[in-house]
């Protein structure tokens, strides 16, 4: 058993009379380095922990939550936590529908997530890796004239949660991360590429790729011109297929759906998207960054067939949300770390992949716009109307092949139509930090704001 | 600050000790934060939650390289293994012993009228309520209304090798309600924040009220927004939020740290025509109680009032204390940081654009045809293009030189040197706004501002075909 899922049992044994509680502990470590012309910019190291507690108080109208957390795990701060939450819980509102988290039965998944190479890898070997992503970028492409960031990190973290209730669980992961920023000149305008590389230990990062990605897309920007709007296909690559595909999942969150923030309320069993379009959610696939053995609340993560040929089957929810909603739990509470409560939503969004590559796709969309970066996703897509207007960096698709690159513009719909819009998906799955995977997606009628 | 978090004794050898292997500058920044915040959701009041955070982050700068950990352990021990841990950089080694003697901690007091601490949280509570009924009571159509309070006190302590010794004490009070209104045409949202470096008393019942109708009436008139235009048109920004327009196409432009790495279209600019002649812009972290202010910055200079653009010509950047100290540029205090768990950065405090002389409604008589953006929710820039877009949350045509009917979101999105230069009115009806300015991974409060003005063309990125 981890020394931390211990911890948080002995602390459990604080719980007073008739209370419940609930503890969430953390706790990690990370580096970074960051290179910038051959030296090192910055190398960070830290590690760091916390511990979120929730009381509750069941009364005649429901129960009462208090909160509290602090961000370190010496015996004051455990105490102060303590404290706040058992005064905070009695200003809460009395609610038939909230619960703890209680042992369902449903078993956890066991995964593999931490390596520990990330821990034992010295820190020379990190540096060099930033310092060789920095140059191989430098020196990869004539027109680079600037490597703006390059970096490398990595973490382990650890997580237990425990109830009263009987919950006990606690997960690890590991991950380290290349990413580069590149400016390309070419004498007139510059142009700017992001390149990535994800695993969970640095033995799996991939530092060509993730050069060649951010020269390519800096390089290829060259010359971009601002497109006249018109109505036409985009074709989202996975990388920005995927920031999609997580705005999608926001809206699927069973939180959202009984607070009657999605325009997915009401509509289990309607189709919703194309037929090509179905979506799971499952943190128990080991290839996607999202996975996890336990959710927030410690119950099992488990599968989700959330829109199936187009058909919406369900949402993600969390014990509170399920309850309100009339349901169980789907093992889906998510935390953002160790301040505030947990609530629904998906962490390992995959989309099932269709027949056609890319290349395909691009050659039987024709003529349309091929969206390479996404800008303002905050600031233009209002998840709960639907309304979709982002910025947009790419390249035109004329005869089915890749063509000029055009910038400064924007692409615009709803959420609701893109969904039926939808006229291919591709069958190149790249699995992507964040809480969905990618691959490229085609969607017919989308308004291109240009000159 | 009673007691004091670390000892001064301690913080200096510690920064000797950060200095031992040859550092060439040291600095220990010790943070002690505590924030509560309460949600209000469907009637309910469903999480208060208490929080703190407490701990110290040391950085040791030798030649171009920064070596930074931190520590939530405030025990001399811990400190002097984290100034270790930030000290490896320093890997040719041998700097030898260097004596940093600190003086008199310099203190800079909150102005908070009321500590958040002192107020009962039952009082907080009774306010959240009375928003949800005023934003209920402006129509049926209104079947969400979430409202959210939160509050921070974050005291902290920067000793550096320079001899800077200060503390500082800030006291932050925010106020937020989003509604949602649903009718024929689906649901729609509406939002206000209310936010403000100080302390309870910024939350008068009268506030908190006009902030919640305001959020319902703005998700009720947008059930009846239509799609918003999509191309190239004039475009009316009311007071306020507008200055997100700056922030986004010049202010993240004009950081120190994206122009010393000629990754910003404004590096080697300055003293060149950058703006409309219109264009008189200012970041200014010493305006008492906005949101962006700030006593000292996170490197503990005291903030101050950097003219960025003078009738459209580039007159500054904004630096961070070692950047001015490389360039010889005067401290301009723009270090700041999220917590004691991130390097400081280059960052913007309250960026506004001067008045001009116009009058706001005959800015809106005198343009035949648009858009009226009368609230903007944000936006992003990237700085070595200068793209940028801003959304906008709410907005009406404007046609024949009278708002009318109400549009739907989207983003809008211009070119930062060219949008700047396209600012044909500024009005006189100031305002300043509230927002949380994202840059790599860190969130700091900011305030922005601007009176009414208008652009002569921006591209709106509507769906409307």
């Amino acid at each position: 058993m981890s020394q931390l899922l211990e911890r948080a049992e002995r602390l459990l044994e604080s719980a007073k009379g008739a209370e419940e509680i609930e503890i969430y502990l953390s706790s990690g470590v990370e580096t970074e380095v960051r290179a910038y012309q051959g030296e090192i910019e910055n190398l960070s190291s830290a590690s760091s922990s916390g511990i979120g507690i929730r009381v509750l108080h069941d009364g005649p109208g429901g129960a009462q939550v208090g909160t509290a957390w602090a961000g370190a795990l010496d015996d004051e701060s455990i105490h102060e936590a303590l404290a706040q939450a058992r005064e905070n819980v009695r200003f809460a509102s009395e609610d038939e529908f909230v619960a703890f988290a209680r042992p369902d039965g449903h078993p956890a998944t066991a995964l593999s997530l931490r390596d520990e190479s990330v821990l034992t890898t010295p820190m020379g070997d990190k540096i060099d890796l930033a310092l060789a992503l920095e140059r191989r970028v430098r020196e990869g492409d004539i027109r680079i004239r600037q490597v703006d960031s390059a970096n490398y990190s990595d973490y382990v973290a650890e997580a237990a949660v425990v109830s009263s209730t009987g919950i006990r669980a606690s997960y690890a992961r590991s991950g380290a991360f290349l990413s580069v920023e590149a400016i390309a000149s070419d004498g007139r305008d510059d142009q700017t590429g992001w390149g990535l590389s994800a695993a969970r230990a640095p033995s799996g990062l991939d530092l060509e790729a993730a050069a060649n990605d951010a020269i390519t897309r800096a390089t290829r920007m060259l010359g971009a011109v601002k497109p006249a709007s018109m109505k036409c296909a985009a074709v989202f690559e996975p990388r920005t297929a995927a920031s999609f595909l997580a705005i999608i999942g926001g809206a699927l969150s069973g939180d959202a759906v009984v607070r009657g923030r999605s325009f997915f309320a009401n509509r289990i069993g309607e189709l919703v998207a194309s037929p090509l379009f179905s979506l799971l959610d499952d943190p128990t696939d080991p290839r996607h960054f999202g996975a996890s053995s336990h959710d927030g609340e410690g119950l099992a993560c488990r599968r989700n067939v959330l829109i199936h040929e187009g058909r919406l089957e369900a949402f993600v929810y969390d014990t509170c949300s399920a309850r309100r909603a009339g349901t169980s739990s789907t093992g889906s509470a998510l935390r953002g770390g160790i301040a505030g409560s947990p609530s629904a939503g998906c962490r390992a969004l995959q989309l099932a992949p269709g027949e056609e590559d890319q290349a395909t796709i691009l050659k039987n969309v024709g003529f349309g716009v091929f969206v390479q970066s996404l800008m303002g996703v905050h600031s233009g897509v209002n998840p709960i109307s639907g309304d979709f207007s982002v910025g947009v960096t790419g390249l035109m698709i004329r005869n089915g092949e890749l063509a000029e690159p055009v910038r400064e513009l924007t692409v615009a719909s709803t959420l609701q139509r893109m969904l039926l819009d939808l006229s291919h998906v591709g069958s190149d799955v790249e699995w992507l930090p964040g809480s969905a995977a990618g691959q490229t997606l085609a969607i017919e009628g989308i308004a291109v704001s240009g000159s | 600050m009673s007691p004091q978090l670390v000892e001064r004794d301690v913080l200096q050898r510690t920064i000797d000790e950060a200095l031992r292997r040859g550092g060439e500058f040291a600095e220990v920044f010790v943070e002690d934060r505590t924030t509560s915040s309460a949600l209000l959701d469907q009637r309910r009041v469903e999480e208060l939650t208490s929080g703190r955070d407490r701990g110290a982050g040391i950085r040791v700068v030798v030649g171009e390289t920064t070596g930074f950990a931190h520590t939530a352990d405030l025990s001399e021990a811990a400190l002097r293994e984290a100034a270790q841990a930030a000290a490896a950089v320093a890997r040719e080694g041998g700097g030898g012993v260097r004596e940093v003697a600190l003086g008199t901690l310099r203190r800079y007091p909150s102005a908070a009228e009321v500590e958040p601490g002192d107020v009962d949280k039952a009082k907080k509570i009774e306010l959240l309520r009375h928003a949800d009924d005023a934003a209920r009571s402006e129509g049926s159509s209104i079947t969400q209304v979430q409202v959210a309070l939160g509050d921070s006190v974050r005291r902290f302590i920067v000793a550096n090798s320079e001899g800077v010794f200060a503390s500082d004490h800030q006291v932050r009070t925010r106020f937020n309600v989003a509604c949602v209104a649903t009718g024929d045409t689906g649901m729609q949202t509406g939002y206000r924040p209310v936010a403000a470096t100080r302390g309870f008393e910024l939350l008068s019942p009268t506030a908190v009220e006009t902030a919640a109708r305001g959020a319902a009436r703005q998700a009720i008139t947008k059930l009846e927004a239509r799609p918003a235009p999509s191309g190239d048109l004039p475009v009316v920004l009311a007071s306020g939020s507008g200055g997100i327009l700056f922030h986004e196409a010049c202010g993240h432009g004009l950081e120190a740290d994206a122009i010393m790495k000629q990754a910003s279209v404004y590096a080697g600019r300055v003293g060149q025509q950058v703006a409309s002649p219109l264009v008189t812009l200012v970041d200014d972290g010493t305006v008492a109680g906005e949101w962006g202010y700030l006593a000292i910055d996170d490197e503990g200079h005291e903030s101050s009032r950097n003219v960025l653009i003078e009738n459209g010509v580039l007159t500054d950047y904004m630096w961070d204390y070692l950047r001015s100290r490389k360039e010889g540029r005067h401290v301009s205090a723009n270090g700041r940081r999220q917590s004691y768990q991130y390097l400081p950065m280059v960052r913007m405090t309250n960026t506004y654009l001067l008045e001009g002389d116009s009058d706001a409604d005959e800015i809106v008589a005198q343009t035949p045809y648009g858009v009226y953006v009368a609230q903007l929710g944000g936006g992003q820039v990237n700085t070595a293009t200068g793209d940028f877009v801003f959304g906008m949350t709410a907005a009406f045509l404007i046609e024949n030189g009278r708002i009318t009917a109400p549009l739907r979101d989207c983003n809008l999105i211009g070119n930062g040197p060219e949008i700047l230069q396209r600012v044909d009115a500024v009005a006189k009806d100031f305002s300043m706004m509230p927002g949380t300015c994202g840059k790599d991974g860190q969130q700091v409060p900011v305030g922005c501002g601007q009176a009414t003005m208008r652009l002569s063309g921006i591209t709106i990125g509507g769906a409307a075909s």
